[in-house]
């Protein structure tokens, strides 16, 4: 049921593309019950999992018999959290576009080809396959951008384009070289994990793979293309970035560097863990001194990705499971805070110089987006009660017996992120209460609208149940950790 | 096969002589009833006969397959060989097809038979392992093909491409009947297989490094690798579409397969090797050269263009560059993974120079405006043209992206200690520079609005099922990779 997810997503992505011409305005529709679909048919296939987190094959035949690559498809329970935040962030990113006009067919289109790629990456057990789908999404990504996007969309699309293209060719030759090294005709990630190589292969290629990864997962110094695209990108895009692409980089990085070539986390982890750290802190500064509303959020999520990535190079039980947890739990918050600024913010204002943000009383004009955005904020700080306090808390508490430093770092990069927070909550909302009333604006801010209402509501409430009972979804990753896959991983860093 | 059994030598060749006789046909019938007819009438009917005789000869090629090898290596059966000149008539036909809604020539019937000419050049070359008759075939294309592409008189530039074409080409030419000449005097025969044996006892002599490079030459100006690329921009953008698709594709398929079956099977002994920092004289060195400075001449040169045919010369220039770290590749590995590389990219470029030619009928100039809201304008050309430029930009799931990933992990191979490696890394390198021209023609394609003033395009019938056909193509053959060599597989056993 599962693999239904991504083919019911790339025959969406057709019908859209069909019903470009003739009638734009089903596309929407069309969008909307598939990613609903994938969703519902995320959670029910979900329980088909053996013992809550197991593998589970779901397709296995052969594909390439030249090369021994086979069309495999499976899950365990960290795919099927990821499955999960990919419907949920593809079904609010639909609503939240619901006002797209502009070659509506197309842009559905190319949106739902982007998710299918997406579930497709996190349902591949074969690295080939795995390969093509991640690659499938640079494509999608770049028009998105490219056509409907905003501030210098060109340069920001091409930029994505090259870091992403980059990236997976660094992947590329990790992979070639894997696969010619461990021998045995196949890509096939169960054989590739159980043949260790040596330690010095290992070491090279957990280098190259990890750094091709780190790309897509805005690891510092290799970010820059997220703010710039994300700011480029229309509202439904940037919330797929950052909600589900950036994740992409993260999995890959765990799925493939980690469970492949755990020796060379050893050689490695000081460096990336650095990297990490100095992320974590860079993105919070620069998020601090941002004039832009979008670049805000774009520099949170830099910072916000640099926990995902301290939590994978510590290796520990703790860490990797507050990764995964984290690439959930950022996902929904950056999707939302991303849904505020881009639909119903800069639709409404035309705006997103804070300077100029700030002489609308927004909070007196659009209540609804100032309480979302407040919320949505306070998750960002990792608040208790929502999902990332849970995801923060783990991360630095399994990373604190490897690197002491780069995790106090983070900690001052937590509170630099409350101060930028709510310098943008102060700014944007609450501001010019006392100064000299500002004039009305000459036509009323069209109201939020009902698909407003309901992606918000559907984000804040995936947060905050998330966030109460993680349980929710620790129940599916813990059993994940404790597979064969990671059974060189948990010998080498002893848990 | 006995020296002199006629029928049997008729069978070999019935693919050729069918070809043989058609070339005559076309001219023949164009010239008796050609007159007062328009040229857009003569071209279409000529281009329908040559269409219909090249499907003849594919039958022929399975009703009457060859039954084993002609005496002196003049003509061979590999396992490839029949599926090569299957691939060879169907990238013909598909260029063919660009023919049928233009009118650049009134020499209609001088044009077909030209091209039957070159094809059954080409279809000779990759049929035979005698250097003689290489030469003989490799000349019997690129003659037609200096010919071919002085017949676009629209263009004034056409001629001089051809003469430059014709330049390069005659030189490259007397380079290889030198570097043959050579190897003839040194181990006294022009067979492949005897030529083996014999050269591995001369691996010291320099005059056989003189020889090998010279004969590497002639076939490097058929693949337009650097440095005997310098008339492929240039022939590139003045050819008339259909020859410059031709050009792209057969004459590059069978280029690499006879430098293929050279070096591997005639040269094997000399291969050297071309690791990291561990050169040893061979062909593998000259190759790792040549692949290097046509990935990086190609890729960096394509990055400036103005005009798409020249752009899209240069970069076929970095995808030979590709194709040779292919060849450099275990012969196992090598020539099944070129072979498919070789033939998607013949079929995505000949699509590029469908949809290029296309806008060229509507007067439209050769420049990256002219595609500026093809989305509007014609949204089936721009879904075909949006597949064909990924395809060769190499994003999966289209054919493009296998082709390379199976010469990489080819080339790898070779060695068992990952020794070619960092050609791999040169190349995945430079491909991520060609993702920025390649998006580049994208572009005006799907994201600028089109010109308040511009027109919807009607590309004609034949054309646009062409081109449909050839993008469907290669989406089929990128997310099933094996109907290629199952397709192979069913030949050889025939």
């Amino acid at each position: 049921m599962l693999a239904w997810t991504l083919y019911l997503s790339f025959a969406a992505a057709l019908a859209s593309f069909g019903a470009a011409r003739c009638c734009p305005a089903l596309s929407r529709w069309i969008a909307l019950l598939s990613s609903l679909g994938g969703l519902t048919l995320g959670i029910a296939g979900a329980w088909a999992l053996p013992s809550g987190g197991g593998l589970l094959t779901l397709v296995k035949v052969p594909w390439i018999p030249l090369l021994g690559a086979e069309y495999h498809l499976a899950a365990d329970g960290i795919s099927v959290v990821l499955v999960w935040l990919t419907g949920l962030a593809a079904t609010a990113g639909v609503l939240f576009s619901w006002n797209v006009s502009h070659r509506a067919g197309e842009f559905f289109g190319w949106y739902l080809t982007l998710v299918g790629a997406v579930y497709g990456v996190f349902l591949s057990w074969d690295l080939l396959l795995f390969f093509v789908f991640y690659e499938i999404a640079i494509v999608p990504k770049y028009f998105l951008i490219a056509i409907w996007g905003s501030t210098r969309r060109e340069y920001g699309a091409m930029k994505l384009a090259l870091y992403s293209f980059a990236g997976s060719a660094a992947v590329l030759i990790g992979l070639i070289a894997a696969y010619l090294l461990v021998g045995g005709n196949t890509f096939d990630l169960t054989h590739l994990s159980t043949r260790p190589l040596s330690e010095a292969s290992q070491s090279w290629l957990f280098g190259l793979i990890f750094l091709g990864f780190a790309v897509l997962a805005g690891l510092w110094p290799f970010h820059t293309w997220a703010p710039t695209g994300h700011v480029a990108a229309p509202t439904a895009a940037s919330m797929l970035l950052a909600g589900v692409i950036m994740k992409l980089g993260a999995y890959g990085c765990l799925r493939v560097a980690l469970t492949l070539f755990p020796a060379g986390l050893a050689a490695w982890a000081g460096v990336f863990g650095a990297l990490a750290g100095i992320g974590i802190l860079w993105g919070a500064l620069v998020a601090l001194r941002q004039t832009d509303f979008k670049f805000v959020i774009g520099y949170s999520s830099v910072s916000h990705m640099g926990f995902v990535m301290l939590g994978l190079v510590a290796g520990t039980s703790l860490g990797l499971s507050g990764a995964v947890f984290q690439m959930f739990s950022h996902g929904i918050i950056a999707g939302l805070l991303f849904a505020v600024v881009g639909r119903m913010v800069y639709d409404r204002c035309h705006t997103r110089n804070l300077d100029e943000l700030s002489q609308q009383r927004l909070a007196h004009v659009l209540p609804f987006t100032a309480i979302t955005f407040t919320l949505a904020g306070l998750a960002s700080m990792g608040l208790p009660g929502f999902s990332g306090f849970v995801a923060e808390l783990q991360v630095l508490t399994g990373a604190w017996t490897r690197f002491p430093v780069w995790v106090a770092i983070a900690g001052i990069g937590l509170i630099v992120g409350v101060a930028y927070t709510l310098r943008v909550i102060q700014l944007v909302f609450f501001s010019g209460e006392t100064t000299v009333p500002s004039p009305a604006p000459s036509e009323p801010l069209e109201p939020i609208s009902l698909p407003e209402k309901l992606g918000a509501g559907m984000l804040l409430t995936a947060t905050l149940v998330v966030g109460l009972y993680p349980r929710l979804l620790l129940d599916w990753i813990l059993p994940a950790l404790q597979t064969p896959l990671f059974a060189e991983l948990r010998r080498r860093t002893g848990w | 096969m006995t020296p002199l059994d006629y029928g049997e030598l008729l069978r070999t060749f019935s693919t050729e002589l069918v070809l043989l006789f058609l070339a005559g046909l076309v001219l023949f019938l164009d010239l008796r009833r050609g007159l007062g007819e328009t040229v857009a009438c003569r071209t279409r009917r000529a281009t329908g006969l040559t269409a219909v005789g090249l499907v003849f000869a594919g039958i022929t090629l399975f009703a009457f397959p060859p039954l084993g090898d002609a005496p002196g290596g003049t003509f061979v059966l590999r396992s490839l060989t029949l599926w090569l000149k299957a691939a060879l008539l169907i990238l013909s036909f598909t260029s063919l097809l660009l023919l049928a809604d233009t009118e650049f020539t009134p020499h209609v019937g001088e044009f077909c038979a030209l091209f039957l000419l070159a094809t059954e050049g080409l279809l000779l070359m990759v049929g035979t392992e005698n250097l003689l008759m290489l030469f003989i075939a490799l000349e019997l294309s690129s003659l037609s093909l200096y010919g071919l592409t002085a017949l676009n008189q629209r263009l004034r530039t056409s001629t001089e491409a051809a003469l430059k074409y014709f330049f390069v080409g005659s030189t490259a030419a007397a380079f290889t009947l030198f570097g043959i000449s050579l190897l003839y005097g040194l181990t006294g025969t022009i067979q492949f297989s005897t030529l083996a044996t014999r050269a591995s006892a001369l691996t010291g002599d320099p005059l056989l490094w003189l020889a090998l490079a010279l004969t590497i030459a002639g076939f490097g100006f058929k693949i337009a690798a650097v440095p005997f690329h310098a008339w492929a921009p240039d022939v590139y953008q003045a050819a008339p579409g259909p020859v410059a698709a031709l050009v792209a594709s057969g004459s590059k398929l069978a280029g690499f397969f006879v430098l293929l079956r050279l070096l591997q099977t005639g040269l094997g002994p000399l291969a050297g090797s071309a690791g990291w920092l561990q050169f040893t004289s061979g062909w593998l060195p000259v190759l790792a050269v040549l692949a290097l400075t046509s990935m990086l001449v190609g890729n960096l040169a394509a990055l400036a263009q103005t005009s798409l045919r020249r752009l899209v010369a240069w970069s076929a220039i970095a995808q030979a560059g590709y194709a040779l770290i292919g060849l450099m590749g275990t012969p196992e590995a090598g020539e099944p993974a070129l072979l498919y590389f070789a033939f998607t990219y013949g079929l995505a470029v000949i699509g590029v120079f469908g949809v290029l030619g296309v806008l060229e009928t509507s007067g439209e100039p050769d420049r990256f405006e002219s595609l500026t809201g093809l989305w509007r304008r014609s949204p089936a050309l721009a879904i075909c043209l949006t597949t064909f430029v990924l395809s060769l930009a190499g994003i999966p799931p289209l054919a493009g992206f296998f082709g390379k990933l199976f010469l990489f992990i080819a080339a790898a191979r070779r060695g068992g200690s990952l020794e070619l490696l960092w050609l791999v890394v040169v190349a995945l390198g430079l491909s991520v520079v060609s993702l920025y021209y390649y998006l580049r023609i994208l572009k005006p394609v799907l994201v600028a609005d089109p010109a308040t003033d511009s027109r919807p395009l009607n590309p004609p019938p034949v054309t646009l099922l062409t081109l449909i056909t050839l993008a469907a193509a290669l989406l089929i053959l990128g997310c099933v990779p094996q109907l290629l060599f199952l397709g192979m597989a069913w030949l050889s056993k025939q």
